[in-house]
């Protein structure tokens, strides 16, 4: 991935945070005992940005995007709050809380090929949440797919609105389900790996339509990735995670040009450069990371990142690195951050 | 859709010449001599040999295929060996019968296995899962004669509430036709629930899982919108494969389940038929038998394409 790093001027944002996450923690039950999946990540999001969820496979970003509209399953035991517009979403009854997903938080999920239901053509799957939290009558909400459809930038709406999922491409489905994302104006919209299962070339249209519809509408999102491209593309403000903690966070030039964290030096040392490319050939390897993600069995009192470390000392296995600023805005749970040499 | 239609039909047909061939020469097959069974077993041998010559048993098989076939396709089934009854018009007579009890059973079967499996589905692992199961595997078990004997037993002879045997056509008396025809449907329609419920429950499970079911959810819709429009319409996909299928069971169950309660329907019919070597009534049978099973299953097609537009529509991406 060779996209450059944007350096943009933060939007304007009022005063409060729309969606402040506090210390979320999730604790899935299973047959082989609790799973620690997300152990106490708290972020901001103001109205217009745009914040990235950054980490490898496991580490706890879906599950966290899941729980604030609590989606999960209910084997998923979580706490915390999750403020959106000053209300918890987690004191709401289930009934308020329906009322609020898919009006004023809304989801675009990693597969666009199942995410959108096989028997029901895409009209109906888009008029289907205007007639339930905008009370449109069928014939006005079906007019409002067509306009939909047509701000995600699909060709012949009036034609596609009355098509079947399987009738259209990935790129286009996964149009039609940021459509139905935003067909009532959401405040925040969660996007989980939105683009990682579609081909390149479809990506950037589909990052562009979300960027304008943060440009246009407003609307802030929480962008769930691994691909560090996509968030240098898109996000303002980075949150890395590994292993269920928050291990750094930072606006997102401050983040690509000084990574405190080990962990976040070593995701940037795995993303190929050109010039690196040409050295590929001399025998030079990109950087990885030793080692896999630990399974999550307990919430240690240490730094998780500890056993596949570089920099790991005592002090490292001794207690849990507090979250803290290591430079102006910019906290890493480490014991010893800075820049990779 | 059109050429997908014109497709199954053309298959259908295929199906149904290649049946009428197998029920000529497996009804052939039948150990016995039909002559013999018509004139007695006692007969002098130029008796016999008259039945022969008129019913034309002395033709070669391949001759006595070709005239069953053209005069099967006209409607003609041929006369009762044994009553000399134009077979059509005993058919026409039963037929209802079979179908009623048939209807009834798939409706007390749809009626139990449906909601028992998508509640199954939906509360896993709790007590009414369990006891759903249970029922499954009990309703899947018991062989309909002992169920038909037990509900005679219990029901009919010692609370008697219902009539133990006996036919009254619907339209002489509806309610003492249905209270005669409630025990046999509750027979033929116990395993059929059965078998509806454990294929709603895995249907119900998987669907419940899929991504699309998550969406609906993210879009705020209730449970019950959620289960009943998003995730049954794509499980009923399954189940009515089963219930296609299913046909022959209920048919193969309505032999026995009509001797048991005396209903002069098919399956007594049948049963009688192979009895004397009545080869136009068993023939004639038969192939209604399987018309009816291969218009079922066009019918279950039809219902796919229905159900999933990606067979009803074609072209597009994928």
């Amino acid at each position: 991935m060779t996209t450059p790093v944007t350096v943009r001027a933060p939007q304007p944002s009022g005063d409060y945070p729309l969606l402040s996450v506090q210390d979320l923690r999730v604790r899935f039950a299973t047959e082989d005992g609790p799973v620690f999946a997300v152990n106490g990540v708290s972020f901001d999001l103001r109205a217009g940005e745009i914040i990235a969820l950054v980490g490898e496979s496991g580490c706890g970003k879906s599950v966290t995007a899941m729980a604030v509209p609590g989606l999960l399953a209910p084997t998923a035991t979580v706490t915390g709050r999750v403020l959106l517009a000053g209300r918890d979403l987690l004191e709401l009854t289930p009934k308020e809380l329906r009322a609020v997903r898919g009006k004023e938080i809304s989801f675009v999920f990693q597969e666009p090929m199942t995410s959108l239901n096989p028997a029901f053509t895409v009209g109906k799957q888009i008029r289907e949440v205007l007639q339930r939290h905008e009370g449109l009558s069928k014939k006005a909400a079906q007019a409002r797919a067509v306009e939909l459809l047509q701000l995600v930038r699909i060709p012949a709406p009036e034609r596609r609105v009355d098509e079947y999922p399987h009738q259209l491409s990935g790129g286009m489905r996964q149009r039609v389900m940021i459509a139905i994302a935003v067909a009532c104006g959401p405040k925040v919209l969660v996007a989980d790996e939105p683009t990682t299962a579609l081909d390149v070339t479809i990506q950037a249209g589909v990052l562009d339509i979300l960027r304008d519809l943060r440009d246009e509408l407003g609307t802030a999102i929480v962008l769930i990735t691994h691909d560090l491209g996509v968030v240098a593309d898109l996000a303002d403000r980075v949150v890395v995670m590994y292993a269920g903690r928050p291990v750094e966070q930072a606006e997102v030039h401050e983040l690509f040009a000084h990574p405190q964290h080990p962990y976040t030096n070593g995701l940037l040392g795995a993303v190929p450069h050109r010039e690196q490319g040409v050295e590929l050939v001399a025998g030079r390897r990109l950087a990885e990371i030793p080692g896999l993600v630990p399974a999550l069995r307990s919430d240690p009192d240490e730094c998780v990142f500890a056993p596949r470390c570089s920099r790991r000392t005592d002090v490292c296995t001794s207690r849990r690195p507090p979250l803290e600023p290591v430079r102006p805005g910019h906290p890493a749970a480490c014991f010893h951050p800075g820049e990779a040499s | 859709m059109a050429s997908y239609l014109l497709r199954r039909v053309g298959t259908s047909a295929l199906v149904l010449l290649l049946a009428s061939i197998v029920v000529f020469v497996g009804v052939r097959a039948l150990p016995g001599d039909a002559a013999v069974a018509l004139a007695g077993e006692e007969s002098d041998p130029v008796a016999i040999e008259q039945i022969r010559e008129k019913y034309g048993l002395n033709d070669p098989v391949p001759v006595q295929y070709f005239r069953y076939l053209g005069n099967s396709l006209q409607g003609d089934l041929g006369f009762s060996t044994r009553t000399g009854l134009d077979v059509s018009e005993i058919i026409l007579d039963r037929l209802p019968v079979t179908l009623e009890l048939a209807l009834l059973s798939l409706l007390v079967g749809l009626l139990i296995g449906i909601p028992a499996g998508i509640l199954a589905a939906l509360r896993r692992g709790t007590w009414i899962d369990n006891t759903s199961n249970a029922f499954g595997l009990l309703g899947l078990s018991i062989p309909n004669f002992w169920l038909g004997l037990v509900l005679i037993l219990v029901v009919s002879v010692q609370a008697g509430l219902l009539p133990a045997s006996g036919y009254v056509p619907f339209f002489e008396s509806p309610v003492a036709n249905l209270e005669r025809m409630l025990l046999p449907a509750i027979v033929l329609g116990t395993g059929l629930s059965a078998v509806l419920m454990r294929q709603m429950r895995s249907a119900m499970l998987e669907t419940m899982s899929a991504d699309y079911v998550r969406t609906a959810r993210s879009k705020g819709l209730s449970e019950r919108q959620v289960v009943l429009v998003h995730a049954l319409r794509n499980s009923l996909v399954t189940v009515v494969t089963v219930l296609g299928l299913q046909l022959g069971a209920l048919i193969s169950g309505a032999v026995i389940t009509e001797q048991i309660f005396v209903i002069p329907g098919f399956g007594k019919l049948i049963v009688d038929g192979v009895f004397t070597r009545d080869y136009p009534v068993i023939q004639g049978v038969a192939l209604v038998t399987v018309c009816g099973y291969v218009l079922v299953n066009l019918l279950v097609d039809l219902t796919y394409s229905f159900l999933n537009p990606r067979i009803r529509v074609s072209g597009g991406a994928s």
